[in-house]
């Protein structure tokens, strides 16, 4: 076991079931809590893929603002300062069904591929990688076009949420 | 070395998690917390695709980037939505909004 | 390297070395080396701290035509080492109903955000935690956690005003995270790399020189982020009692009084590496420890002007602060990125053609950029003065109080 398959382990036990306590827990404050526990392992695992960039952009945008933003709405729209009752539909089972069908399919399907145990390979030019994201978001033959549409669909968004959010003068 | 197999599946366990959390439960904001998950799955996902079978190219990089915009763009709007909701009927409940006009 | 040039990497090679030939692996010894530096980090960030707040408090104290603690030592400067027994040995009072998970977990939150940022610090030219490529990106990544501890400690108060406070609080960081940010990327585009010791290998020139503007937006948005005075909402003794501290009591407290001053302390750092050109100085090449000598002395230059401005100006209200980023901050970094990008290309492209020395190069370039910062701050002014309130309404002329009152007509006749 190498030092690397040993932190791969933890860190995805730890994500694991900071998720599936996101999904269970009672109290909402926890639940956001343990997303943010299983978005920080979701940051480490950008840096075992050497994709170091990635990991901070998570902390930043999900951890720094997605996050605030779940506690926030549940702070903002709870009457009394706990929670009652459970917190699960009455058809758990036929949901909890669905996601183990799924999970059983998604195996099949990846087994039987033949690039599935596959290494990784070497990088070359490690350090030059955010440079040429940086040119590839912006070139004309490459990934402008998604890079300016995201910024139109975040501009749509901000003002949707403030008109839709905002207080109507009366 | 950590082969690629073991990233497929920890990312498909995290997505059915996610799937579990929004079939299943009541509050409206921990749906979307389903749904966060759901697209943190698909980020490892992409990366881990790039990293194992295309690290020259930059597709997978920029494919994820647009992914973290599109998630933040959807939260915004959707706890702006719940927000918006729970002012007029007080409840945020998914069950409870199942009228289409009131 | 020998020991009295660089006796830090000298003592870690030693170190390595022996753990070596007791036979342990490479990584393993790595991974030691490691949790050392970053502990002797954490140590080294909190004991600095003993030493700003007698720093503090002296300069607090004459400004103020007063002494300051002079009674514990010479010049009272084991003043805080009494503050920390009184600390210690409080009793921690827990009110009812907090969620103790989390009530317990925002302090700790809190001040490691601060003490996370000090692994990306170089002390000198090869002293670095560790030299992260996005070092930039990662000192706004634990900045975001700070603001999480702030809203954790409101919330699991249960006192309704500690979460009002934690609200406030969390708007005001979060939207000073926004020209925080894009004043950093001004000496990333300037320094082309977003390696904190890149950037300082990258000044032969002081960024400070080449963008001023850069600096002071970059220097008042971190302010705001740690809530120093005149942006001391936050905490302020007179209003909310706490805010969002309210309800904590003894070490608890504690964290967050060490992690305020330690945040205030490691702007002051940053800006030093960021703007004043780090362990940049005569003589670092052959004697690398003297970096940490220049690094220390524009660092504490830096936290003066802190702690001065901190002395001297009232506080903002909440209305005029969120106004004073988004309507005057923001813009004006946002048009200081492209100004500075357009220049910097335009140098690019023009330089070959202009024939200058080698030598010379930067510092035309420091003066091609500061030649465009000073017409942005001139155009700002006039843009600012012209949106000023032009006219007085004149409500009634001004009566003199110290005359008689004219009898009543019925009187006279």
């Amino acid at each position: 076991m190498t030092p690397e398959q040993i932190i791969f382990l933890i860190v995805a036990v730890v994500t694991l079931v900071a998720g599936i306590s996101v999904v269970t827990s009672r109290n909402l404050i926890h639940s956001a809590l343990w997303l943010i526990l299983s978005l920080f392992g979701i940051a480490v695992f950008y840096v075992l893929l050497d994709a170091g960039f990635f990991a901070v952009i998570q902390v930043i945008i999900y951890i720094g603002a997605i996050a605030i933003l779940f506690i926030f709405a549940a702070m903002l729209t709870r009457r009394v300062m706990q929670d009652t009752g459970p917190q699960s539909n009455s058809n758990w089972w036929l949901g909890a069904l669905i996601a183990l069908l799924l999970l059983a399919g998604i195996a099949v399907v990846l087994v039987n591929w033949q690039g599935f145990t596959a290494l990784a390979p070497e990088l070359i030019n490690p350090s030059g990688r955010l440079s040429q994201l940086g040119l590839a978001l912006v070139s004309p033959d490459q990934y402008v076009l998604p890079f300016e549409l995201a910024s139109v669909l975040l501009v749509a968004a901000m003002i949707g949420a403030i008109f839709v959010a905002g207080e109507k003068k009366q | 070395m950590i082969p690629l197999s073991w990233y497929l599946i920890f990312a498909a366990i995290l997505f059915c998690i996610g799937l579990y959390g929004v079939l299943v439960r009541k509050n409206a904001i921990a749906i979307l917390m389903g749904i966060e998950l759901m697209l943190n799955s698909v980020n490892i996902n992409l990366i881990a695709f790039w990293r194992y079978r295309s690290a020259d190219g930059i597709a997978g990089q920029a494919f994820a980037i647009i992914v973290f915009a599109v998630a933040a763009a959807e939260v915004a709007v959707g706890l702006a939505l719940i927000i918006s909701i729970y002012r007029r009927r007080s409840s945020i409940v998914a069950d409870d909004m199942n009228m289409m006009k009131w | 390297m020998n020991f009295l040039t660089d006796p830090i990497n000298f003592i870690a090679n030693w170190l390595g070395n022996l753990l070596l030939s007791f036979g342990m692996s490479q990584t393993l010894v790595t991974v030691i080396l490691k949790f050392i530096g970053a502990g002797l980090v954490g140590t080294f960030g909190f004991s600095l701290v003993i030493f700003t707040i007698w720093l503090e408090r002296k300069l607090y104290g004459r400004i103020q035509d007063r002494l300051g603690p002079n009674r514990v030592g010479p010049w009272g400067i084991f003043q805080t080492f009494p503050d920390m027994i009184k600390i210690f040995t409080k009793e921690y009072i827990t009110p009812i109903g907090v969620d103790k998970i989390v009530y317990n977990l925002a302090p700790i939150l809190s001040v490691s955000a601060v003490l996370l940022t000090w692994a990306v610090i170089p002390f000198a030219p090869t002293i670095v935690g560790t030299d992260v490529n996005v070092g930039v990106l990662y000192l706004v990544a634990v900045g975001s956690i700070g603001a999480l501890g702030i809203i954790l400690a409101g919330w699991s108060s249960n006192n309704k005003y500690s979460l009002l406070g934690a609200f406030r609080a969390v708007a005001q960081v979060v939207s000073y995270e926004v020209p925080m940010v894009l004043a950093l990327l001004i000496p990333v585009l300037l320094g082309q790399s977003m390696g904190v010791n890149s950037l300082v290998n990258a000044q032969n020139v002081w960024f400070i020189i080449l963008s001023p503007v850069a600096a002071l937006i970059f220097f008042t948005s971190s302010l705001a982020e740690t809530g120093r005075a005149p942006f001391d909402l936050l905490e302020a003794e007179s209003e909310l009692v706490a805010g969002y501290q309210t309800e904590y009591s003894g070490l608890k407290f504690g964290m967050f009084y060490v992690g305020e001053f330690l945040h205030a302390f490691t702007i002051s750092a940053l800006m030093a590496a960021l703007f004043l050109g780090g362990w940049r100085g005569p003589w670092v090449e052959q004697v690398p420890i003297l970096g940490v000598a220049y690094f220390f002395i524009k660092t504490f230059i830096v936290y003066f002007v802190v702690v001065l401005i901190r002395i001297s100006m009232p506080r903002l209200r909440i209305d005029q602060m969120l106004d004073f980023n988004w309507k005057f901050l923001t813009p004006l970094a946002l048009v200081l990125l492209i100004v500075t990008a357009i220049v910097e290309k335009a140098f690019i492209i023009l330089v070959p053609s202009l024939q200058l020395m080698e030598v010379g190069v930067p510092w035309v370039r420091a003066g091609v950029h500061l030649l465009m910062n000073i017409i942005v701050v001139w155009i700002t002014i006039q843009l600012l003065k012209s949106h000023r309130i032009k006219a007085v309404r004149v409500v009634a002329k001004p009566r003199p109080i110290a005359v008689a009152p004219e009898p009543p007509a019925s009187v006279i006749s």
